[in-house]
């Protein structure tokens, strides 16, 4: 499946964007399923953006000249020391970075043994911290004539992927640097690669991938509009809340126009200053789930602006209107519930709380050999797990109320977007199950994180969101000129939640960690339109409103902004592609029907322990994983009940052929000594050598079928020749989550 | 065992913390007195003097006969390689038949070849091939070891067996000898054999060298004689390469008092959550456990050099390791099976006084001496195997929450005793049922069999990272709601698994 990756993107770099990727400043590494294509410099026209002289963002310390490819390059295995650094080409490109190791036996072999490291420059999170690190490697290591000199520079992704790469000559490595550097921080909007990135789809194909989610949908699937909520078109020129999308679901009661005028002066000053929906609070509850059994809804907006004004009659209304539309029950309506519910709260620390926590813990994976006691010092000092657990608590307590108790809820934090969009989305997947499905997960990510926006009116804020979050491109901004307080890991923290609960309901949820891992790093990858720009109005149009023109450095983004024009015609949805590689990202365990995947999830005070996984280290040797076998027994039993279906049908002299071609023998024999039934060896014997394998000649190949169970022909969890107990496992931690 | 009674108007509360299922039990009962009354019963129940009234020799089921056999393997077998041909073990077979299959051998093509022409060979056929395997096998190792019956009557070692396999060229006269030499006359002797090189790995006891360093020219003949032939072999003292398995035993069992007592708590603050796992030390003492294996491992199949293994008895860390690392080299003991035979090889019959070690749990008062969980510290580090590797053990995570409930109480007479001699004196063998037959009846086998179960030949050597190192969560907080949706999955796997071989056996009718 990563070839088929990898092979879009060849295509979309040599039929799509660049011509020249024909000529002779191709480079072309091919084999049977894999066809790459890396570009000289001359063809890639996002390199010749790398012009020094044109860019003053380069820190002035880096005085290297922007390079294409450098070569003898070590990539160090961090898991097993610099003893095991392999050597190759690190080629730059705008889009990808890329290691390729240049041992011609294992080229010639075949193309999976190559090593072949890409990070996308999206990913790059930080190496101007590293950048002190280039030093003379040889000199740190004592004299030692075995181990190569050079300069080091260390990778560090947002994916937390750590690569270390060693490079002889050290003006080629501040060549890199420099390089990469620029390369990470791209200054136009036309240098990000959702924009270039070009699959090999056609317009009409395009435009479908954006309607693949409908969030309309799946209002109707929890049965809204009823008589009781009612769809509004007040925001549908996002005149009354700029981030939050065009369609809103409102108590029926509560629709009277009156309620959607906004207090306050309306000043275009104060409308920078404050984030929009904080000044239209009364107006903007709106539907974040509804629960069709106890018709208790969970609704978000940001916090109440109490201030010097007061109360606001039109808020009070609206709560009112609220609770109407939840008969028999009580709803949060007053300010002592608030206050409930803020106490509840106030266990979910804010975005800087949880960046330093972040970085703690990042580093904390990063000690090269810790003992146990530092390690379990150094996860408590951080205090990951804690915020993780209160925002499972968070979302225990308003799933709670909504199918216990049947009380609507009302939830907010200071601004209403991080830590709300975190509880409501917890809550979402604790109580319907349809968010534990690959499809519904797409949804709620659509509706909760992407349509529902984030705050984009004040400069401050226009920081924050550029330099963090989910917004990537801005995110290139915010590293660039921003303020890097403002970056905090909100959807990282919402994803290990999910993550969380699929360890703790092993059955109950249909996507597997690999999806909640490509999501991942599909929002700091900017590799599809779907998580640029900030809100649904954004996304719409990405035209720029005049108030932002009054700030000046902005104009620089608003021109870019208007030349981007519409970004639905540039980019691509993320959704169809997950979608289309959904057999991988399938938990093998999940049954629709099964008790765990119904109902509410209730994980009983989680008891989190620490227990990190790292993903995407290529050179650690894969290690067993049950999901991948059970994945292959699921879809052979799939297709061993449609043939047995078959069989009946079909009259005995045409039997149809037995795709599936796994030992029988072997077979027998498992599920005898699963079973503890006796085998008699005739049986065995005559099963195994009764006829040979038929080949398949069926209308249609499953492809995905593999001859053999998984298992029997993985390699070795670790061959002989791997790293040593000592070293065992020294792996850098590059996704976090506890277990 | 009887923690507190509280006392409530006419109620009274009962709290029992329960020896092997580190939990509490709360009983409320009407009356004051009958409380008292049941207090009493439990705490002459709990401390019973006498060995022979405990419930195995009274429990008597009746799909069992205390004629069945008793145990899975001599030592005698061990050294014949014996337990290859035993023909009722299903794993076994599937063992065989997959290994047998991969050897490429002219001997193996033939015997298929002949099964085609002629249907009556076919009842033979695995039995011809199983005794050639065995045979190329113990050729080679009947060279250089023997089996010795220097202890018979226990006189010159009271916690070894009967039999031992010691180096063919040092006779019993100096056995005797080297034993006076070893720390309770647990003198050096052969634990593990490795095929692919011919390196074993040994255990013994400390060498009683004393303040004037006293030596004994017998012993190093003896293991001159391990090493024959190689340049060197090595010596591993799990006394200076761990600091957490020392002699001292109290730190182990201070350090699960403690992670029981954080186990336990109901607040789960995630704060002290963690700074108590640390503070209990019980990772730590996984990961030095873990990674000592790893070492004795890698010496003798990376490096292929024989290696002596002691502590100071040489019966608990010593055992504990040599048992890890023979499971991460050697694939016939990752079946069911195997590492059930390998149990009762390395830890039934070498010695671990299980009766002083696994007395009261984490829940005792008095502080015993002889209390130490370093069995419950094997079958934590064989579940980090088994999370680590969950395709290439045979067995189940229900197999070892099972074990270790029966250390503790068990039905059965295999824990029983200290060791072989003591076991001898009460009858074991004669008047109490063997667990480990029991576990391995058709319908126990349907649950602690591992249906992932893939053999693999290679070495599965296990990380010690911290960050690879987990609580067991099946067994620490076994009475938490959340593990029951783990168990659901397991059983949710296994289904598929069977249902999926059902289905595949049903699809190929058994036509010649």
């Amino acid at each position: 499946m990563a070839a088929q990756h990898y092979r879009v993107r060849a295509r979309h770099i040599r039929d799509g964007a660049h011509p020249d990727a024909q000529g002779n400043n191709a480079r072309h590494f091919s084999s049977r399923d894999f066809t790459f294509v890396l570009l000289s410099a001359s063809a890639l026209p996002a390199l010749s953006l790398l012009n020094p002289a044109g860019s003053s963002t380069v820190p002035a310390v880096c005085e290297g000249q922007p390079r294409e490819h450098v070569e003898n390059v070590r990539l160090l295995d961090r898991s097993s020391g610099q003893r095991k650094a392999s050597i190759g080409t690190l080629y730059l490109s705008a889009t990808h970075t890329i290691f390729v190791e240049n041992n011609p036996e294992t080229r010639k072999e075949s193309w999976s043994h190559l090593r072949f490291y890409d990070v996308n420059p999206g990913v790059l999170s930080s190496f101007a911290d590293s950048y002190p690190c280039v030093a003379q490697y040889g000199e740190q290591c004592g004299e030692d004539p075995t181990i190569p000199t050079g300069s080091q520079v260390i990778l560090r992704c947002k994916d937390f992927r750590v690569f270390q790469i060693l490079v002889p000559q050290e003006r080629d490595c501040l060549d890199v640097h420099t390089s990469l550097v620029r390369l990470s921080r791209p200054e136009k909007y036309s240098e990000l690669y959702c924009l270039s990135f070009n699959p090999n789809v056609n317009k009409e194909e395009r435009e479908e991938s954006w309607g693949f989610v409908d969030l309309t949908a799946d209002y109707k699937r929890m049965g809204l509009p009823n008589n009781l909520w009612v769809s509004t078109a007040a925001n549908s020129e996002y005149r009354v809340c700029e981030t939050y999308p065009s369609e809103l679901f409102v108590p029926k009661s509560a629709t009277p126009p009156s309620l959607w005028v906004v207090p306050g002066s309306g000043a275009e000053d104060d409308f920078l200053l404050y984030p929009t929906s904080t000044k239209i609070l009364c107006a903007c509850v709106l539907q974040s789930v509804y629960c069709v059994t106890s018709q208790a809804a969970v609704c978000r907006c940001s916090q109440p602006l109490s201030g010097f004004s007061g109360r606001c009659q039109e808020d009070e209304a609206m709560l009112q209107a609220l609770m109407k539309a939840n008969p028999g029950s009580k709803g949060y309506e007053n300010e002592d519930h608030y206050t409930n519910i803020k106490l509840h709260f106030i266990g979910i620390e804010n975005i800087h709380v949880m960046r330093s926590s972040q970085q703690k813990i990042i580093d904390v994976g990063e000690m090269r050999f810790p003992s146990m006691t530092d390690f379990l010092y150094g996860l408590e000092n951080s205090g990951w797990l804690k915020h993780i657990k209160a925002i499972l608590d968070a979302g225990l307590f308003i799933a709670r109320a909504v199918a216990d108790e049947g009380i609507s809820v009302l939830v907010h934090c200071s601004d209403g977007w991080d830590r709300t969009a975190q509880a409501c989305s917890v809550a979402s997947i604790l109580l319907d199950p349809y968010y534990r499905t690959i499809r519904g997960l797409m949804v709620l990510i659509e509706r909760d994180w992407v349509s529902f926006g984030h705050k984009f009116s004040t400069v401050e804020r226009m920081l924050c969101v550029l330099g963090s979050k989910m917004e990537l491109c801005p995110c290139r901004y915010g590293h660039l000129d921003g303020d890097p307080k403002e970056v905090s890991p909100v959807i990282d923290q919402f994803v290990e939640c999910v993550w969380q609960l699929s360890e703790q309901f092993p059955c109950a949820f249909e996507f597997n960690e690999r999806f909640l891992v490509a999501i991942h790093t599909h929002i700091y990858s900017c590799q599809y339109g779907t998580f640029l720009g900030n809100c649904q109005k954004e996304r719409r149009d990405m035209r720029v409103s005049a108030a932002f023109e009054k700030v000046s450095w902005f104009c620089n983004i608003a021109t870019l902004l208007c030349a981007v024009d519409r970004l639905g015609e540039r980019t691509h949805s993320v959704w169809p592609e997950l979608w289309k590689e959904r057999a991988q990202y399938t938990n093998p365990l999940y049954r629709a029907e099964q008790s765990q995947s119904q109902g509410v999830l209730r994980p009983n005070t989680p008891l989190l322990l620490q227990g990190l996984y790292n993903h995407a280290e290529k050179s650690t040797p894969p290690r067993q994983s049950p999901a991948d076998f059970l994945s292959t027994v699921r879809e052979e039993s799939q297709q061993l009940e449609e043939e047995l279906a078959n069989q009946q049908e079909v009259p005995p002299g045409g039997t149809p052929t037995i795709t599936w071609a796994s030992d029988k023998a072997y077979n027998t024999l498992r599920i005898a000594a699963l079973t503890g039934e006796p085998i008699t060896w005739e049986e065995v014997l005559r099963r195994r050598t009764s006829r040979p394998r038929p080949p398949h000649c069926g209308p249609d190949p499953p492809c995905l079928i593999q001859t053999q169970p998984a298992a029997l022909h993985r390699s070795p969890p670790h061959p002989a020749g791997s790293p040593s107990a000592a070293d065992l496992g020294s792996g850098v931690t590059v996704f976090f989550t506890a277990a | 065992m009887i923690g507190s009674y509280i006392l409530a108007l006419n109620t009274a509360l009962l709290t029992i913390s329960c020896v092997a299922l580190i939990c509490a039990l709360h009983l409320i009962t009407p009356f004051l007195t009958t409380t008292t009354t049941l207090c009493h019963v439990f705490q002459t129940l709990s401390c019973l003097d006498s060995m022979s009234e405990l419930y195995p020799f009274f429990y008597r089921p009746s799909n069992a006969s205390l004629r069945d056999q008793w145990g899975l393997s001599s030592l005698e077998r061990h050294y014949n390689f014996h337990e290859w041909t035993n023909e009722d073990h299903v794993t076994h077979k599937v063992y065989l038949l997959s290994r047998l299959l991969r050897l490429n051998n002219p001997v193996v093509s033939k015997c298929f070849m002949q099964t085609k022409r002629n249907p009556l060979m076919l009842e033979q056929f695995p039995v011809t091939l199983i005794s050639f395997y065995i045979k190329a096998v113990t050729d080679v190792h009947h060279d250089r070891w023997r089996l010795s019956t220097v202890n018979r009557d226990f006189s010159v070692c009271p916690s070894y067996p009967q039999a031992v396999i010691v180096p063919k060229s040092t006779d019993d006269d100096m056995l005797e000898k080297v034993a006076k030499f070893r720390q309770g006359g647990r003198f050096p002797v052969l634990c593990y054999y490795h095929k692919k090189n011919g390196m074993v790995i040994m255990r013994s006891s400390q060498p009683l060298t004393g303040a004037n360093r006293k030596r004994c020219t017998e012993d190093e003949q003896l293991l001159q004689a391990v090493i024959d032939g190689s340049d060197k072999g090595y010596i591993i003292d799990t006394r200076s390469s761990q600091q957490a398995l020392q002699a001292r035993m109290t730190a182990l069992q201070e350090s699960l008092i403690k992670l029981v007592e954080a186990c336990g708590e109901e607040s789960n603050n995630m704060d002290r959550w963690l700074s108590k796992l640390e503070n209990s030390k019980w990772l730590s003492h996984v990961q030095t456990a873990l990674s000592t294996a790893g070492l004795l491992a890698e010496c003798v199949e990376r490096d292929g050099h024989s290696v002596l293994v002691h502590g100071s008895e040489g019966t608990d860390s010593t055992l504990l390791i040599s048992t890890l690392a023979q499971l991460i080299m050697d694939p016939s003991c990752r079946t069911l099976e195997g590492f059930l035979t390998l149990l009762e090889r390395e830890w039934v019959q070498a010695g671990h006084p299980f009766q002083q070690r696994c007395a009261h749990s984490a829940h005792s008062h008095a502080r015993l001496q002889q209390e130490s969980p370093v069995f419950l510290l094997l079958l934590d580090c064989v579940w980090q195997l088994w999370r680590q590797f969950p395709l290439a053990l045979g067995f189940s995570e229900a197999l070892l929450l099972r074990l270790a409930t029966e250390a503790y109480a068990s039905d059965y007479g295999t824990f029983l005793g200290n060791n072989q001699q003591e076991r001898c004196a009460l009858g074991v063998k004669e008047n109490t049922l063997c667990l480990f037959q029991a576990l391995l009846r058709p319908r126990e086998r349907d649950c602690y069999s591992n249906p992932l179960y893939e053999n693999t030949e290679l070495a599965i050597w296990p990380s010690v990272h911290p960050q690879s190192l987990q609580l067991w969560r099946g067994f620490f907080l076994r009475w938490t709601p959340q593990t029951h949706h783990l168990e659901e999955a397991q059983e949710e796997i296994r289904n598929m698994v069977i249902e999926w071989g059902k289905l595949a056996l049903s699809s190929c009718p058994a036509s010649t």
